[in-house]
């Protein structure tokens, strides 16, 4: 089994990767790229904690190889504040503490960006709906709620 | 023996990204039972870190533009890679098989797990395998040198076991042309929605004024494959809608299965709970089918 180099972009700027066939996407974020944000928790596709975008969409970093990321756009949790400013989704879980012990922290955030993204104005049966494959086992999920909907009310109130 | 450890992915293989169907096909016919193809990975992965799956080598399909998407050539075609999400987001019509697809545990796996990918793990507990069987789907299987076309309740044979050959490729799931005046439901009962399903129902009925001119159910969770209620569905055909009717087919497609008991419910809870769903699946059909 030997490595093979892929290219692609992470976190907006161009990567080589050298990698094994049984590495896993999460296993070169962490451990190659020291990219600590995203989570391992469950690896069977359970909890979530490994949300990251892969060209746009949530994707489980514990399933996805990182051979198969050959060419692709990956965002993660440390990519999301831009040139020194937090994105409004941080922003929203900052204002509501919507953390205890900070384990899903990023998941929940980088699942709530993708929502945005694709509904920008989310009832809460909506976003509850979205964020139902993250599990917070402090069960903060009341505050990680209303996170979501601030964050998508702070967007609406700039774009207006 | 030691812990499965989740955290890696333990095995060794080799890795092939091919990107066309006669690629995929010749590599299949290479390799045979020691190959594996992956869509999503949402299954296939998960087996190998707890070693049930030990291929040397994984063919990728997601470089395959031809497994992918949907499209109309009077029956509606559905390459075998085409994502859960963008089934459901694109054919609200086939409200069994979208409901299904919004059933799939998480948003990230409507996202990543495929159709196809569904079908080839054969579980029984498959969401997406109930509204197809409801809608008489048909698969089409590819080798090297052949291609040949299978009703899909031909194609499980048991738990993770599907009538496909170790060179074949599940590339096409199709569905005949909706007859007018049909509707169709599905409904699941797990303990939470990102769960494995305790059993779930899919309905369809075609109608005629008053009178239902054509029915499928199908039932899942309730036997080693995802199973037809034959006996219901040909007693609902002919016959004058009515809840009452509705209600006499559900008992009778319970009756029909014969389910076990396991971590997620007991056959006793299995089959009340299906007399209910079918007869519920059967009520939301018939309202659909204006």
């Amino acid at each position: 089994m030997d490595k093979k180099t892929i290219h692609l972009t992470l976190n907006g700027e161009a990567r080589e990767w050298r990698v094994y066939p049984n590495e896993l996407l999460l296993n070169t974020l962490r451990e190659q790229e020291f990219l600590t944000g995203t989570k391992y928790g469950c690896g069977i596709g359970e909890c979530g904690a490994c949300t990251v975008h892969v060209n746009g969409a949530p994707r489980l970093a514990c399933l996805t190889l990182a051979l198969a990321c050959e060419g692709a756009d990956i965002l993660t949790i440390e990519g999301l504040a831009r040139d020194g400013k937090l994105d409004a989704v941080q922003e929203a879980f900052l204002g509501q503490s919507a953390f205890q012990c900070g384990f899903c922290t990023s998941d929940m955030i980088m699942m709530t960006r993708a929502l945005l993204n694709e509904n920008p104005q989310p009832t809460e049966t909506q976003v509850r709906d979205y964020l139902r494959g993250n599990l917070c086992r402090c069960t903060g999920y009341a505050s990680i709620v209303r996170a979501a909907l601030d964050a998508a009310e702070m967007e609406r109130q700039e774009t207006a | 023996m030691l812990p499965t450890n989740t955290h890696i992915l333990y095995p060794e293989f080799d890795y092939h990204a091919p990107t066309t169907l006669y690629e995929v096909t010749e590599l299949l016919a290479q390799y045979g039972d020691s190959a594996r193809v992956m869509a999503g990975g949402t299954d296939l992965l998960v087996q190998m870190k707890m070693e049930r799956r030990q291929p040397s080598q994984v063919i990728s399909l997601m470089h395959v533009n031809a497994l992918q998407g949907i499209s109309q050539n009077g029956s509606l075609d559905i390459g075998a890679t085409t994502s859960i999400q963008e089934i459901h987001r694109r054919l609200p019509q086939l409200y069994a098989l979208a409901e299904a697809c919004n059933g799939f545990s998480s948003i990230q796996i409507m996202y990543m797990a495929t159709l196809g990918g569904n079908l080839c793990n054969a579980s029984p507990a498959s969401d997406s395998a109930p509204p197809l069987l409801t809608y008489d789907a048909r698969v089409t299987l590819k080798s090297k040198t052949a291609e040949r076309v299978l009703p899909l309740e031909r194609f499980f044979l048991g738990p993770g076991k599907t009538a496909m050959q170790p060179d074949e490729l599940l590339a096409q799931i199709s569905i005949p042309a909706p007859l007018p005046h049909s509707g169709s439901a599905f409904i699941k009962i797990s303990r939470v929605v990102a769960d494995i399903s305790q059993v779930c129902a899919a309905a369809r009925l075609t109608r005629e004024g008053n009178t239902i001119r054509d029915a499928r159910i199908a039932l899942g969770s309730v036997a080693p494959t995802p199973v037809r209620a034959a006996g219901a569905e040909r007693d609902l055909i002919g016959e004058t809608f009515s809840p009452a009717l509705a209600e006499k087919i559900g008992k009778q497609a319970a009756q029909e299965i014969s389910p076990i008991s396991d971590v997620r419910a007991t056959r006793e809870y299995r089959q009340q709970v299906a007399a209910v769903i079918v007869r519920d699946a059967l009520l939301r059909a018939w309202e659909r089918a204006q």
